[in-house]
């Protein structure tokens, strides 16, 4: 199966997010960045079906030139070749745009599958996937735990809410996102980090791919969060600040 | 006739609860636009989808038929209200923010070079649209750049639905063109993994333990707390994901749903998909080393601290109050 799988590059969970002054993005300038989790899964889930039934994971993914060590660990995970599409204006595009261009990027392709995150964990839209089906013309389902290539096509674990599953039977090509927890994540070994210097790795500039990036939805502003409640902070040492949380929780929100 | 057209969906146990907060959010647009608010669904012959609508009705409501939407799948949902978009062509077309209208709505806006402006928490003057960034750690507000419907969904629990007497309105049937060979997914029965053993639903205290504790090993720390305090454990995804403790104990919107006392959130940062899972129960405390972690939005008390030493002293703290 060729198997191609959409990454993006998120700021590590741990990164303080701030606002960069007078801009509607944040500030990137002391960011450490990471493989958006939801895709790691996706990624992981290609490697294991082409451990299974042999073929070919390409990642595609589209962002500004910082993206080239996302997908380099990619690579050292072991998909086979890349796709970066370069573009600096990522966050001006809505998500179809940016759909749009991973679109372009990857019909060429022609993959069997093509597997992506159920959301990523900046802008958590959780669109991507399912448009990209969309312009691809291909049958997709989202929330995907478990896949199983039947003789047909596939048959996959859907996620539903509360605790429910199903499963779902559709032929290929297609495309699945990814729910996170289905695998356990491998970790590049050293090898596999020294073999990635020597992959494909093509980069495909936004503007060659001749995409509209005009958005449908335009975004106004962004601040940090108001607080809904007046959150009492309780300061001291750990001894004194659990001292006063017990108290507190006993006389004042009598829940103890 | 451009108007607000408000998606209906039904939870498996029946609940339109999410609909009708959906509603709410149609009737505050339509507050700020001036246009009139109508409600689609599909349903079974017979059926009356809007039986359920409490307080001010809709000025008209269309319930889509065919016996190819019997199941969910995305390509019937898709076709079925492309087609009832087309003839009514609203500006603006609300769902609730399930896991059902994240799996077609996305595809359904592109078909009208439309993007979804998804999760929505509020609407303002504009109209503008806020939603949550950065898991929680930033609010955007966007606006709609017109030419062509506007898609919304709206997250669960962020607007009120209205609870006076129900009323009637008009309902025309629509019947959507579908061939067999259009749905491409076959979607199976659904099924729940194993039989719940523990009803966190019911519980008067949890503990809830996040990514912060790092570690499996950690765990008999948080098990401590919990135990002093007569509660029980909760986790947020990834704890779960890691297999640390059994997916049963996962708390938000693809796990529980809890409304405890108290609420102890240790090491948990506040992702929207936990807060929807916890932020009903009365009182809410969090423990973590983030001062900007969005938990403390939500939090009636907080230490900002490190959680391996604040929960062992907490954990004393409460054996010796009691």
């Amino acid at each position: 199966m060729k198997i191609v799988v959409a990454i993006k590059q998120v700021p590590d969970r741990d990164a303080a997010i701030r606002m960069a002054p007078g801009a509607k993005e944040i500030d990137e300038r002391e960011l450490q960045w990471a493989m958006n989790e939801p895709d790691a899964y996706a990624l992981e889930e290609a490697l294991q079906l082409k451990e299974k039934h042999g073929g070919e994971v390409i990642v595609a993914s589209a962002g500004p030139e910082r993206v080239g060590t996302t997908i380099r660990e990619a690579l050292a995970k072991g998909a086979d070749r890349a796709i970066h599409i370069v573009a600096d204006d990522l966050g001006a595009r809505d998500a179809l745009g940016v759909a749009r261009l991973l679109a372009r990027a990857v019909a060429p392709e022609s993959p069997d599958l093509v597997l992506t995150g159920l959301q990523s964990e900046d802008r958590g839209e959780g669109q991507t996937g399912v448009i990209l089906a969309e312009l691809l013309g291909l049958p997709h389902a989202t929330l995907i735990l478990h896949v199983d290539r039947t003789e047909t096509g596939l048959r996959v674990k859907r996620e539903l809410e509360e605790g429910w599953h199903q499963w779902i039977e559709m032929p290929i090509p297609a495309v699945l996102t990814m729910q996170s927890g289905g695998n356990k994540l491998r970790y590049a070994t050293l090898m596999g980090i020294k073999r990635a210097k020597a992959k494909e790795l093509r980069a495909v500039s936004a503007a060659e791919l001749g995409v509209d990036a005009t958005p449908a939805i335009v975004l106004e502003g962004m601040a940090a969060p108001q607080k809904q409640k007046s959150t009492q902070i309780l300061r001291g040492s750990p001894r004194e600040a659990a001292a006063e949380l017990v108290e507190k929780l006993k006389t004042e929100a009598r829940v103890l | 006739m451009s108007c607000i057209l408000v998606v209906e969906e039904a939870r498996r146990d029946g609940s339109t609860r999410v609909f009708q907060e959906t509603l709410a959010a149609g009737r505050r647009l339509a507050e700020l636009t001036g246009l009139a608010v109508e409600a689609a669904g599909v349903g079974e012959p017979g059926r009356n989808i809007f039986a359920q609508i409490t307080g001010a009705q809709p000025a008209a409501g269309h319930a889509i038929r065919h016996e190819l939407l019997a199941a969910y799948t995305a390509d019937g949902y898709t076709l079925a209200f492309e087609q009832l978009i087309r003839r009514l062509e609203p500006r603006y077309v609300l769902f609730p923010h399930s896991y059902q209208a994240r799996d077609f709505v996305p595809g359904l806006a592109a078909r009208f070079g439309q993007a979804l402006i998804g999760d929505v928490t509020a609407i303002g003057e504009g109209p503008t649209f806020a939603r949550q960034l950065y898991q929680g750690r930033m609010h955007a507000t966007y606006r709609h750049a017109g030419g062509g419907p506007c898609f919304l969904s709206i997250q669960n629990g962020a607007f009120r639905a209205d609870e006076g007497a129900g009323g009637t309105m008009p309902v025309s049937e629509f019947t959507p063109a579908l061939e067999p060979a259009q749905i491409r997914t076959r979607p199976g029965t659904p099924f729940r993994e194993t039989a719940q053993t523990v009803d966190l639903s019911s519980a008067q205290r949890i503990v809830g333990v996040g990514r912060g504790i790092k570690d499996a090993e950690k765990l008999p720390l948080v098990e401590d707390l919990a135990g002093a305090l007569g509660a029980e454990l909760g986790a947020s995804r990834p704890i779960c994901d890691n297999g640390w403790l059994p997916m049963e104990r996962q708390v938000g919107s693809s796990g529980q749903t809890v409304a405890p006392k108290l609420y102890l959130a240790v090491g948990i940062s506040g992702a929207i998909q936990h807060l929807v899972g916890m932020k009903g129960s009365q009182c809410i405390v969090a423990i973590n080393k983030d001062p900007d972690a969005p938990i403390f939005e939500v939090a009636d008390y907080g230490i900002v601290g490190d959680l391996f030493e604040v929960v062992p002293a907490l954990t004393e703290a409460v054996k010796a109050a009691r």
